[in-house]
Parts: structure tokens; C-alpha cells; sequence
């Protein structure tokens, strides 16, 4: 294994974080304590508790997700599509590394950022909210996982994207509704049973469900199936990767 | 007269001294466009090669199949015994890339950049071998600069940088002198004589013929995907390359005696000078002869001199023929 290329790419990559911290970091924090003041302080001291947790506390684990899911897909995404936009690729696809170093580098580096980025709204919200987390390894293992994933499925719309505008495109229009839809900001039992149904459709249902229940021991939907759900998109992920490095695809004329 | 081909068959065997041995390499591009055709060529050892050929002829298509970054539709290509498909780690530990384009990330410094070239290819940290390079390539008052601030010519330093921060033992330049000056294209031809000495094998291809004229030792040229011919360059310009004696005459003549008339001897427009192209290889020039008639004629010349012509000149004459 080139684990000098890994960390070559690893270190490059967290570089640019630290060269861009305000985006990195503070925008996200900023934007994710608006959200607290919005719906946790002022709409939320107003809701209802759910399952026993106030309705601030409650959308912690949510907003944590939405934060990392996005943060992961775009630090990912734009990590791969800046040298193929600037030509610097050429360096990466003629060096003595393997497909899956290339993205050990690029996803771990990104999904560290994200982690990070995580912890550091775990702990802004706690300056808002009240909470405990009641399985932290746990809590911990989800935001490892969702990072990583996330990462992956990024790093694939970074190959496919050939301009800024599909760069966008997914994010915006796939994953934020999902997010939003995937019971952030409510338990999915608050939904009429049709919609119940329809909503487990979606991926970031598992996600939030999993997550809230490594904070508060409630969730929609089983851990272990959660946690099952998670494993099969990181497969999957894996396996469009494999496949774009095999035939080039976007990479090698 | 035998065609070009058959005088001047492209290299294909391999030998012992061969550092890169490519066979039957073709290439066609998703949309149909065959860049490289059946491509036969060996690279020496310690070698200065220059790849010559008009735009599109297939010259940087080539240069990134056998460093992985293009992928070849049929073929083989070997770097010092390592297949470059199933054994690339090996075949692309031992090369370095200085691509066409000016492709650097604008935001980081130039020690950074070098330094993550040097770990992407495998290699542990070596601060003063980095220092060497930036060094030797007049960059070390710019180790600390961003790349986006730099000038043409000192991105392009940075590209060689780069390339080299691995301690290539082949390195490809493709158009290294593109787009800089005088001053900077000479210090890096100095540089290739160095790096040369020092053992690397460099391949190189150029618009300026006059590089490839100072500096190979082999010269290809490509035309429309094929290598139509891989020769020593002296002997290449011995063998293909034509002199002209050029008479500059007392007198200027209205027109040549009729039986002054031949092909290979013109009257220029304002009658002044009589230019005679000949076969410097040949046993008979015909300079002895000509000078005979002259007299005869009464036709006498202040002064003589010869030219021989110029690689590009060969080379255009070479694509022109294949056209």
C-alpha cells in the first residue's frame, strides 16, 4: 500500500479546510444555530415534547445529520472535481496509487472534516439545548459511518459532475428534501400511516432514526436495521466506484 | 527512389539498453477519433528523445498512455521491464510528467506542491533533496510563494519541480518550453544536459525544432497517430538533409544558359545569386562541374558559401510527403 500517496492526498485535502475554515467551519455552525434559535428556542419552546424529549433536544441528532450529510457530499464532490477542472488529475492518474488509496486520501479527508464538523455543532447546540447523549460510542460509530458514506456517494457526483452546475445539482435537489423529509425536525410517527410507508423509501430516515436513538434511546425505525440500511448505500457507493475506476470513466480518456 | 518508409523503418525491437519498449500500441478515443495507430518504439537508456509532430498528430496521446493516464485501446508498453497495466506501480514509479498545460493549484506554496508530488508517487519525506531541486531550478526564493502569483515561466519551473521531486529515472516534457523566454528556455535546456548526465532518460516533444535540434540524440516523428520515422538525429540530418551552395555573382543575369538549366539549380529573382542543391552524401555533387560551366560561361562569382538544412526543415518536408 502507498501510504505516503494517502497521506500526500490526505494532507492536501484537510489543507484546504484550514485554508478555507470560514467556509469549513463557521458558515455551517452559523447557519446550524439559526436553526436552534428558529426551531429550537423559539417555534420549539412552543411544540410539544416527542417521545419524552423536548422538541429542541429533539432535533439535535437531525441537524447534526443534515450538516454532516451535506458538508460530506460537498467537501467530497469538490475535492475530486477540482483537478479534473484544473487538470492537476494528470498527477493523481499517473502516480504509482491504486484506485482504492486515491480514495482512502480524498473520502477520509472529507469525512474527517465532516466529523469534525459534527462535534463541533454537537457542542453548539448543547449552548441552546439541553441534552445527554446516552450511547456515545454509538453516537460516535453513526457519525463515523454517515460521514464515510456520504463521503463516497460525493466523491462519485465529483466524478460524474463535468461543470459546477451538476456539482450543485445533487445536493441540492436529492439530498436537502430527503434530509428535510427524512425526519430531522419530527418523528416519522407524527406522519398519516400512507406517508409513514412512503417515507421509509427514504435513506435518511435510517440515518436520523439511528442517530436520535444513540442521544435519546427512541427511534422509527429498528438500530440494527439502521445501521443495516447504512452498510448497503456504503456498498453500493463502493461498488459505482470500483466501476468508474475500472473503465476510467470520466477520468481516462 | 524506395518510399520513405522502407528507408527509414521505425524502431520496434527491444534491447538490453532499452528503457521503454512500446508495441502495437493504438489508441481510439470514445468518439471514434484513432489517435494512435499500431505504434512501434523504443526508448534508450540515459537517452534525450525528441518526439516531433504537427498538432493532433498524436504526440501527447502517446506520452499519456505510457504514464497511465490515458488508457490504450490495443497494445504494450513496457518501462524498464514493468508492463504499465499489470505491474504499474513499478513502471510508474520510475517516470515524471511534465504535462502540456500549466496545470498547478493556484493556492499552494511551491515547497507544498512539490512536496505532496514527491509522497502522491511513494517516496518518504526528504526536505533537502526538495531544497535541491527548487535549487537547481532557481525557485528557492519562491519556496514560500502561491503558485497563482507566479509567472508563466516560473509555473513551469514549478511543473519540472514537480516531475522530478521523485527522483524520476525517465521524464517525459512534453512542450517544456512552450510559452517562455529566451533566457528560460536555454537554462532549461542546461538542465536536461544535466539531468541527462546524471542518468535520467528524457523524452521530450516540441514545436521548436531548434530544441530538438540542440538537444536530442534520437529524433520520431509522428503523423497521424503513426511514427513514420526514429533515427539518430545527426544521422537523420546527414541522410535527409540536403546543402545548397549558394554563388553570389559579379554581375546579375537576365537568365541561365540552357544548358545551365537543371532542377537543382536556381537563379534567384533579382539574377544576383545562383543557388545549387546537392546530395552532401553523394560521391558525385556535381559543385565541380557546375563551377566548369560557369567558367565557360564567363559567368564569375564574388563570393560562396553552404548551407545545410535545418531539422525543421526535414521535418516538414518528412509530414509534407505523408500528406
Amino acid at each position: 500500500m502507498n501510504i505516503h500517496a494517502i497521506k500526500a492526498i490526505y494532507v492536501f485535502e484537510m489543507a484546504r479546510m484550514f485554508r478555507t475554515l470560514l467556509q469549513s467551519i463557521a458558515s455551517p455552525v452559523i447557519s446550524t444555530s439559526l436553526y436552534f434559535i428558529v426551531f429550537g428556542s423559539a417555534i420549539g419552546g412552543h411544540m410539544a415534547e416527542i417521545d419524552g424529549v423536548s422538541y429542541g433536544a429533539f432535533i439535535v441528532p437531525g441537524l447534526i445529520m443534515l450538516t454532516i450529510l451535506t458538508t460530506s457530499i460537498s467537501n467530497a464532490s469538490f475535492g475530486i472535481y477540482m483537478p479534473k477542472f484544473t487538470g492537476t488529475i494528470y498527477e493523481v492518474l499517473s502516480a504509482p496509487i491504486s484506485a482504492l488509496e486515491i480514495v482512502i486520501g480524498y473520502v477520509g479527508a472529507a469525512a474527517t472534516k465532516s466529523i469534525i464538523l459534527g462535534l463541533v455543532i454537537l457542542v453548539t447546540a448543547r449552548f441552546f439545548v439541553s441534552f445527554s447523549v446516552t450511547h456515545p460510542l454509538t453516537m460516535l460509530g453513526f457519525l463515523v459511518l454517515t460521514s464515510v458514506t456520504f463521503s463516497l456517494f460525493g466523491f462519485i457526483i465529483g466524478i460524474w459532475a463535468d461543470g459546477f452546475e451538476k456539482l450543485q445539482l445533487v445536493p441540492m435537489m436529492i439530498v436537502t428534501p430527503l434530509t428535510f423529509l427524512g425526519g430531522s425536525f419530527y418523528s416519522i410517527n407524527m406522519l398519516p400511516p400512507f406517508w409513514q410507508k412512503v417515507t421509509l423509501f427514504n435513506p435518511v430516515v435510517y440515518l436520523v432514526s439511528g442517530f436520535r436513538w444513540s442521544f435519546f434511546d427512541i427511534s422509527d425505525v429498528a438500530v440494527d436495521l439502521s445501521l443495516s440500511m447504512t452498510f448497503v448505500f456504503m456498498a453500493l457507493c463502493l461498488v459505482i466506484i470500483w466501476m468508474m475506476f475500472r473503465t476510467g470513466y470520466r477520468l481516462k480518456a | 527512389m524506395k518510399p520513405l518508409d522502407d528507408r527509414l523503418a521505425p524502431h520496434s525491437a527491444s534491447g538490453p539498453d532499452a528503457v521503454i519498449a512500446v508495441s502495437g500500441l493504438s489508441k481510439t478515443y470514445a468518439s471514434g477519433f484513432q489517435a494512435l495507430r499500431d505504434v512501434n518504439l523504443t526508448i534508450r537508456r540515459q537517452e534525450i528523445f525528441a518526439l516531433l509532430g504537427p498538432n493532433g498528430a498524436g504526440k501527447t496521446t502517446l506520452i499519456s498512455t505510457i504514464c497511465g493516464i490515458v488508457n490504450p485501446t490495443t497494445g504494450q508498453v513496457n518501462v524498464d521491464g514493468h508492463d504499465i497495466i499489470r505491474d504499474y506501480r513499478a513502471a510508474r514509479t520510475k517516470i515524471g510528467l511534465v504535462p502540456q498545460e500549466l496545470s498547478t493549484d493556484a493556492f499552494e506554496s511551491v515547497w507544498d506542491t512539490v512536496k505532496f508530488s514527491r509522497g502522491l508517487f511513494g517516496k518518504a519525506p526528504n526536505p533537502a533533496y526538495i531544497e535541491k531541486i527548487l535549487k537547481d531550478l532557481s525557485l528557492w526564493d519562491k519556496r514560500d510563494t502561491k503558485i497563482r502569483a507566479l509567472s508563466g515561466g516560473m509555473k513551469r519551473r514549478v511543473m519540472i519541480a514537480k516531475a522530478l521531486s521523485h527522483e524520476p529515472e525517465i521524464l517525459f516534457l512534453d512542450e517544456p518550453t512552450a510559452g517562455v523566454d529566451v533566457e528560460l528556455r536555454r537554462d532549461m535546456w542546461e538542465m536536461v544536459r544535466r539531468l541527462r548526465e546524471n542518468g535520467v532518460t528524457i523524452i521530450l516533444t516540441t514545436h521548436y525544432i531548434e530544441e530538438a535540434e540542440e538537444m536530442a540524440d534520437r529524433v520520431g516523428v509522428i503523423s497521424k497517430g503513426e511514427i513514420i520515422l526514429v533515427e539518430d538525429k545527426t544521422a537523420l540530418m546527414r541522410k535527409l538533409g540536403k546543402k545548397q551552395l549558394t554563388l553570389h555573382l559579379q554581375a546579375p543575369l537576365q537568365v541561365l544558359p540552357p544548358d545551365l538549366r537543371n532542377p537543382q539549380l536556381e537563379l534567384s529573382a533579382d539574377g544576383t545569386e545562383l543557388v545549387y542543391t546537392f546530395d552532401a552524401q553523394s560521391d558525385q555533387t556535381g559543385i565541380t562541374e557546375l563551377l566548369r560551366h560557369l567558367t565557360e560561361h564567363g559567368i564569375d562569382f564574388k563570393d560562396l558559401n553552404t548551407t545545410q538544412s535545418s531539422l525543421e526543415e526535414i521535418f516538414v518536408s518528412l509530414v509534407g510527403a505523408r500528406a
